[in-house]
C-alpha cells in the first residue's frame, strides 16, 4: 500500500464526493425549503444521463450532451413539479415518499421503453480523454474534469446563496416560508425556480458520471441511497452540509472499498478477514451514517437558524 | 352512516372472496393465481405489521426488509442444514427478529423523522450486505430451499394448503392488530404518535411503548419471512433490498394508513393491478397495449401517483368517504418539517 494509491483513493473520494454533492444540493433545499422528501430525484439523474447521451451519440459533441442532459432535466423538474408535486406541499410526508415512489416506477419503465433494456455507454471527450500529471501522480483527466466541475457548483450555489438576492429569498424561506410569503414574495415561483435548479443538477451529475459508469435503467436508486446518506449526515437544508458531507460520504466509501479488506487481515483471523472484507467494505458507510445519526441525530452541520 | 357500513362490510367480502381462492383457482384450472395471491397475502401480512409502526405509531421505518430476510434465511438456512421443522423455523425466525429488534430499535429510536427513516434505512442496507456475504447459502445469488417447512399435522407441499396457512396467519394476525390498536396500548401509541412530548409528560414512558410496538412489527414481519421462504423455496439477498422495505411503505399508504386492514387492500391493488395489465389483452391503440403489457410498471406508477395526489387516506377511504379522516394531515410523522402549514389545518 504506497502513498501514490492512498493518494489516488482520496482523489477517487473526492470525485465521487463532488458527484454527490451535485445531487444533494439539489435535494437538500427542496427538503430544506419546502418540506418536501423527493424520492424521485434520482430519476432526474438518470433522465439527464439518458438525454446527455443521446445528444451525444446524434452530434458526438460533449457540450452540446452535458447542455442537452442538464437543459431537460431541468425541464422534467419543472414540469413534474408544476404537475404532480405542487399538490403535496401541505400533506403529510408519506404521501409525498408515495407520490415520488411511483415516479420512479413510471420513469425506470419510460426508460426502458424509449430506450430499450441494454444499458448505454459514452465515452469521455478527446480533451479529457488522457491522464493529467498532479505533482508526479497520474490521475484520469476526466475524473479530475468532475472534481474541477463539482467546485465551481459548490462555489456558484455559495455565491447564489449569499450574495444574491434570490439566495436571500431562499435562504429566508427555509427559515419561515409563510412570513416569506406574507412579505409579498411569490413563495410558489421560487420553489419552481429551486426545485427545478435542483434537478437540473442532478442531470448534470448524471451527464457527468455517464462515462465512468454504465447508463441504464434504475442508475438513479443507488446514487439516491448515497444522497440520502449525504444529506442525513451533513444536516438537512444546508447547502454546507452538503457539500462537506459529500465530501466526507464519498471519501469513506471509497476509502473504506479500497483499504478495509487489505487492513482487516491485521486485525481479524485470515479466512475470517477474507470472507468478511466486502462486506465491511460495502455496509461501512451506512455503519458510518448509523454512528452519526445515533450520536447527533441532526446531522454534523445543522441548519442555523434565527 | 352508509359510507361507514360500506367499509364494515367490505372487509369480509374481500376476506371470504381470498379464502374462496384455491376452489376459484381449482375450478378453473389456474394454479398460478394460488401463488400469486399467496405472495400478495404475504406482502399484505408484512405491511400490516409494519403499519403498527408506520400508521399507528408514526415511525417511518425503511428497514423492516431486514426482518423479512430473517425469517426467509431462518428457514433456508435451517432446511438446509437438515432442521425441517416447521415449528423450530418459525421459533427461529422470532427469537433471531426478536433479538435484533431490541437493540436495533433502541439505537434508532434515538432519532425521529427524516433521521429514524435513515437509520432504518442503514441497517436494512447492513443487513442486505451480510446476506450478500453468506457465501455458504449462495451469496449474492441466493440458493434454493430444499423443502417446505414440515409442521406435522399437514403437508405444505399441496400450494392449496399453503395458501390457506398464509391466510390463517394474515387473519390472526388482522385480528390481533384490531385488538391491539384498539386496547389501552394501541391508544398510548397512537397518543405518542400525534404528540410525544404530551405523553412523555402525562408520565408514559414513551420510549418502551415505541419499542415494544418495533418489536412487535418486526415479528410480524419476520413471520411474513417464513412464510415467504415456503412460498418461493428460495433464499436470497433480494429479499432484504431497500426497495422491499419501500415497497412496504408503498402499499401500507396507498392503502390506507390509518386503518388495519388497509395494507391489504393496498397490496391487492398493487399487485393485481400490476397482474392484470401483464396478463389482460387491452383494447389500446397505436401498439400501446404491446407497451403497457411489456411495462405495466408505467401505469402502476400513474396510478399511485394519481391516489397520492388524491386520496387523503389511501384507497381506505373510498370505503369510509365522508366520515372523519382517521389520519389528519398535521400528524407529525416528520417532526423537522418547517412551518408552512397552512392555518386550516386543525392545531395539533
Amino acid at each position: 500500500m504506497t502513498l501514490e494509491l492512498f493518494l489516488t483513493q482520496l482523489l477517487n473520494g473526492v470525485q465521487l464526493g463532488m458527484l454527490l454533492f451535485l445531487m444533494s444540493a439539489g435535494l437538500t433545499l427542496v427538503f430544506g425549503i419546502m418540506g418536501f422528501l423527493n424520492l424521485a430525484h434520482g430519476s432526474f439523474y438518470m433522465l439527464g444521463a439518458y438525454l446527455g447521451v443521446t445528444a451525444w451519440q446524434a452530434t458526438d459533441s460533449f457540450v452540446t450532451a452535458l447542455a442537452a442532459g442538464v437543459g431537460a432535466s431541468l425541464l422534467i423538474g419543472v414540469v413534474i413539479e408544476r404537475l404532480v408535486l405542487l399538490r403535496l406541499y401541505e400533506r403529510d410526508h408519506l404521501y409525498q415518499v408515495l407520490a415520488t415512489l411511483g415516479l420512479i416506477l413510471f420513469f425506470n419503465d419510460v426508460v426502458r421503453i424509449v430506450w430499450g433494456p441494454s444499458s448505454l455507454f459514452m465515452t469521455a471527450p478527446q480533451w479529457l480523454g488522457g491522464a493529467v500529471d498532479l505533482l508526479g501522480l497520474s490521475y484520469p483527466a476526466y475524473r479530475l474534469a468532475i472534481v474541477t466541475v463539482g467546485a465551481a457548483v459548490a462555489v456558484a450555489t455559495w455565491w447564489l446563496m449569499h450574495h444574491t438576492r434570490v439566495g436571500m429569498l431562499i435562504r429566508a424561506g427555509a427559515t419561515d416560508a409563510a412570513m416569506v410569503s406574507a412579505l409579498g414574495v411569490n413563495i410558489r415561483r421560487l420553489n419552481t425556480l429551486v426545485f427545478g435548479l435542483g434537478a437540473a443538477l442532478a442531470g448534470l451529475a448524471g451527464i457527468m458520471a455517464s462515462p465512468i459508469l454504465s447508463v441504464q435503467s434504475g442508475m438513479g436508486e443507488p446514487v439516491l441511497i448515497l444522497t440520502l446518506v449525504v444529506i442525513v449526515t451533513g444536516g438537512i437544508g444546508s447547502v454546507r452540509g452538503a457539500f462537506f458531507g459529500a465530501l466526507i460520504v464519498g471519501m469513506v466509501d471509497t476509502i473504506g472499498r479500497a483499504f478495509l479488506p487489505v487492513l482487516l487481515p491485521h486485525v481479524l483471523p485470515d479466512a475470517t478477514a477474507k470472507s468478511a472484507g466486502p462486506t465491511v467494505a460495502s455496509i461501512f458507510i451506512y455503519l458510518f451514517m448509523a454512528v452519526v445519526l445515533a450520536i447527533r441525530p441532526r446531522g454534523l452541520f445543522p441548519v442555523k437558524h434565527g | 352512516m352508509a359510507e361507514f357500513r360500506k367499509s364494515t362490510v367490505a372487509a369480509p367480502v374481500v376476506l371470504i372472496a381470498l379464502a374462496a381462492v384455491p376452489w376459484l383457482a381449482q375450478a378453473l384450472g389456474q394454479d398460478y393465481y394460488v401463488t400469486f395471491l399467496a405472495r400478495v397475502l404475504i406482502l399484505a401480512l408484512a405491511a400490516i405489521g409494519l403499519n403498527l409502526v408506520l400508521g399507528f405509531g408514526g415511525m417511518v421505518s425503511m428497514g423492516h426488509a431486514l426482518y423479512v430476510g430473517v425469517g426467509v434465511y431462518a428457514v433456508g438456512i435451517l432446511a438446509s442444514n437438515g432442521v425441517t421443522s416447521g415449528w423450530v423455523h418459525v421459533a427461529t425466525a422470532l427469537l433471531v427478529a426478536a433479538a435484533l429488534a431490541v437493540p436495533l430499535g433502541l439505537v434508532c429510536l434515538r432519532t425521529s423523522g427524516m433521521a429514524f427513516i435513515m437509520i432504518t434505512l442503514a441497517f436494512g442496507q447492513m443487513a442486505y450486505y451480510g446476506a450478500v456475504s453468506l457465501r455458504d447459502y449462495g451469496g449474492d445469488d441466493g440458493m434454493a430451499i430444499p423443502r417446505r417447512s414440515d409442521f406435522g399435522l399437514f403437508s405444505l407441499e399441496d400450494n392449496a394448503v399453503l395458501y390457506w396457512l398464509i391466510f390463517l396467519a394474515l387473519l390472526l394476525t388482522l385480528y390481533t392488530m384490531q385488538r391491539l390498536v384498539r386496547s389501552p396500548f394501541g391508544m398510548v401509541l397512537r397518543g405518542i404518535r400525534i404528540n410525544p412530548r404530551r405523553m412523555a409528560a402525562l408520565g408514559y414512558p414513551t420510549l418502551r411503548y415505541q419499542l415494544v410496538a418495533y418489536v412487535l412489527s418486526a415479528l410480524v414481519c419476520a413471520l411474513a419471512g417464513v412464510l415467504l421462504a415456503n412460498l418461493a423455496r428460495y433464499m436470497s439477498p433480494s429479499y432484504l433490498q431497500w426497495q422491499v422495505s419501500g415497497e412496504l411503505v408503498m402499499i401500507i399508504v396507498l392503502g390506507g394508513m390509518g386503518a388495519v386492514i388497509g395494507p391489504l387492500y393496498g397490496a391487492l391493488a398493487l399487485l393485481v393491478l400490476e397482474e392484470l395489465l401483464v396478463s389482460l389483452p387491452l383494447p389500446l391503440p397505436w401498439g400501446l397495449d404491446v407497451i403497457v403489457a411489456q411495462h405495466p410498471m408505467v401505469v402502476v406508477g400513474l396510478f399511485v401517483v394519481a391516489v397520492a395526489i388524491g386520496m387523503k387516506g389511501g384507497l381506505h377511504s373510498l370505503l369510509t368517504r365522508g366520515a372523519l379522516d382517521p389520519r389528519p394531515a398535521c400528524a407529525g410523522t416528520v417532526t423537522s418539517k418547517p412551518a408552512t402549514e397552512p392555518s386550516e389545518e386543525p392545531a395539533c
